[in-house]
């Protein structure tokens, strides 16, 4: 257990090495020269050597990325142009506020997916199966900016139920806890069916195997058998799938936090795109991936501790 | 002898599109206790399903009819929870694949332990060193880490050892070992055959032993029953059927059994044809169509069964002839 963790760990490093190099070739590929609009076209070509070498951009490109990617992971990330403020402080007082909002809108959606699958899977092509089976694959088309303009216009706008913008006051519970509602709504609802989907597949393909026979023989019930010993194992696909599917639960968020004008990291980079703000951008791309690395790294946690297998076989 | 287990005319129907199948048809057995029956047949013969009829355990769209005796009540009219507490105190089931019939991501301590689910009696923890007593009864080396393990720590022969442990600890009047031992290899059957054999003294009742193998018939089982293509076509003592088999089926089963030739040969013999499919069956004997025997009456007439000495008895129009 313990060497597969690290194992996993190392591997979530050089991932997020990866990416960071990917973002600074990315950078780099970007035409036109630093010191050229930094110092605007009046300056001269003495001027531009010396402002090179101060910044070390006539280091090898090599020298650059690495420098780039150890100021990343030490956590300097540049200063805000319009602020002056460093991105850091920025970023980090936008991260809890994301990772909240995507941590409410997939808790509710495994909240309510997960019964549901495993209600379909115990009963498969009842009725109560289909009824399921057709409000899932309806939720799982639907984008969640869409789900959030129309939250937004039915519950706020028409009914007046919900607060339409921002994050609540600073310091006032339940203010905040309103005004998280629709948005954690409208990241969670794709994902309720996705997961019943998933779990309903998942726990039928389990059931089918031949230890359920065994339970089933000395007698325990169905009901029992199914919770305590098969969604265990079922659960551990639909890990996988939710880990890798975080990426698309982040920009979801991101897009979501746009809507509702909700700070955060999609706000962040939103507005930093706007303003062409490129260490603010660069600063939210980065934490954005490091919190999707994370959650890789839990997901796999998660899944160890489900199944023993996997633990041995790396 | 009181019967433990009888089967009146049962018959087990799997639903096939829009018509119901027969996998098993009309089958009359009695098991008295300390007995052990050993059900013979090719896949495919209905033995299986005639296990599932016994413990209640067939899949859906499947359905018995006739009269499943234990202990004198009838099974097939006990409320489905009644079933379930008789599955977990008086008949257990020793599972054919021993890779596949322990859940994977449980420690064996935990589920021999939910395998004393209805011994209500006994607390937890007594289950616990119940379960440790039984591994060390059928032979494992250091039960309680065996306990801590995986299933899939443990090679095919310990993780069947395990199955029969569960098995016998819900003190079963009547076990029922599907095929315990095609999945080991041969040195392994030898001792999980030994197993069942005191398994056998232990227990205050019947085992029905299912098999393909005739050589597992002599070693275990005092009485046989034949089946073929869902029929019983010979049943009686091991001694005589297996000495004196009245059968062309149970004459060519016999032939097969690698134990039984003496000399060698390049080509193992095999009974040519197939079982064939419960949908689809011959008119007249089910066997006709593979019989070396077979005369022009066995493909009109189906043969009721007929006495060939004391318990022995054989479904054949050659009875009468020979």
């Amino acid at each position: 257990m313990g060497s597969y963790l690290v194992r996993r760990f190392v591997l979530a490093l050089l991932v997020l090495c990866l990416a960071l190099l990917i973002l600074f070739l990315l950078i780099y590929a970007v035409p036109g020269d630093p010191a050229t609009i930094a110092l605007g076209p009046r300056a001269s070509e003495a001027q531009k050597l010396l402002f090179r070498e101060r910044m070390g951009l006539d280091d090898p490109l090599v020298v650059q990325a690495v420098r780039y990617i150890g100021l990343m992971l030490r956590g300097d990330m540049g200063t805000d142009i319009l602020s002056q403020r460093p991105v850091a402080d920025l970023v980090l007082a936008a991260l809890p506020r994301t990772v909240l909002l995507a941590l409410v809108g997939l808790g509710w959606a495994v909240a309510l997916g997960l019964p549901l699958g495993v209600v379909s899977a115990l009963n498969p092509n009842s009725w109560i199966d289909r009824v399921v089976g057709v409000i899932s694959t309806s939720v799982v088309a639907l984008p969640s900016f869409l789900m959030a303009i129309y939250g937004l216009m039915l519950f706020s706008v028409t009914l007046g139920w919900f607060p339409a913008i921002g994050a609540g006051e600073p310091g006032d519970f339940g203010d905040q806890v309103r005004h998280l509602v629709l948005p954690a709504l409208a990241v969670g609802i794709a994902w309720v069916g996705y997961i019943a989907r998933l779990v309903r597949v998942s726990m039928l393909e389990v059931l089918g195997e031949n230890h359920v026979k065994t339970y089933r023989a000395f007698g325990v019930s169905n009901l029992r058998i199914a919770l305590r010993f098969v969604l265990p194992i079922a659960v551990v696909p639909v890990l996988s799938v939710l880990g890798v599917g975080m990426g698309n639960l982040l920009s979801g968020a991101v897009l979501v936090e746009v809507v509702f004008s909700r700070p955060g990291l999609g706000s962040l980079a939103y507005d930093a795109v706007v303003s062409r703000n490129f260490p603010v951008l660069f600063g939210s791309v980065v934490v954005t991936t490091a919190l999707y690395v994370t959650a890789n790294f839990l997901t796999d946690t998660a899944i160890a501790l489900l199944d023993p297998r996997i633990v041995e076989e790396g | 002898m009181s019967a433990v287990l009888s089967l009146e005319s049962v018959s087990v129907l799997y639903r096939k599109g829009r018509t119901m199948v027969p996998a098993v048809r009309d089958v009359t057995l009695e098991i008295g206790r300390g007995e052990t029956l050993g059900l013979v047949g090719e896949s495919g013969s209905g033995k299986s399903s005639l296990a599932t009829a016994i413990t209640g355990l067939l899949p859906s769209g499947g359905r018995v009819d006739g009269t499943v005796r234990f202990e004198g009540s009838d099974l097939t009219g006990l409320a489905a929870s009644d079933r379930r507490r008789l599955r977990g105190t008086a008949i257990a089931t020793i599972a054919q694949d021993p890779f596949t019939s322990l859940n994977p991501v449980v420690r064996i301590g935990r589920q021999l332990v939910e395998f004393q689910h209805w011994q209500t009696d006994r607390s937890r923890a007594e289950r616990w060193r119940r379960a440790a007593e039984m591994l060390a009864q059928v032979g494992l080396s250091d039960p309680e880490a065996r306990m801590r393990q995986y299933p899939h720590q443990l090679s095919g022969g310990i993780r069947q050892r395990v199955a029969i442990a569960a098995a016998l600890l819900v003190n079963p009047r009547l076990l029922i070992a599907d095929e315990p031992t095609t999945a080991l290899d041969a040195t392994t059957e030898d001792q999980i055959i030994g197993l069942i054999r005191n398994a056998r003294q232990a227990i205050d009742g019947a085992v029905v032993f299912i098999t393909h193998d005739m050589s597992v018939v002599r070693r275990l089982c005092d009485r046989v029953a034949v089946l073929y293509a869902g029929q019983v076509v010979e049943t009686g003592p091991v001694g005589t059927v297996l000495g004196d088999p009245r059968h062309p089926y149970t004459k060519a089963l016999l032939a097969c059994d690698p134990a039984g030739i003496e000399t060698p040969t390049r080509l193992l013999p095999t009974i040519p044809g197939t079982v064939p499919a419960p949908g689809n069956l011959p008119p007249g004997c089910v066997f006709a169509p593979r019989c070396t025997a077979a005369l022009p009456v066995c493909s009109q007439r189906s043969p009721r069964p007929s006495a060939a000495g004391p318990g022995h008895s054989a479904a054949c129009h050659l009875m009468g002839t020979a």
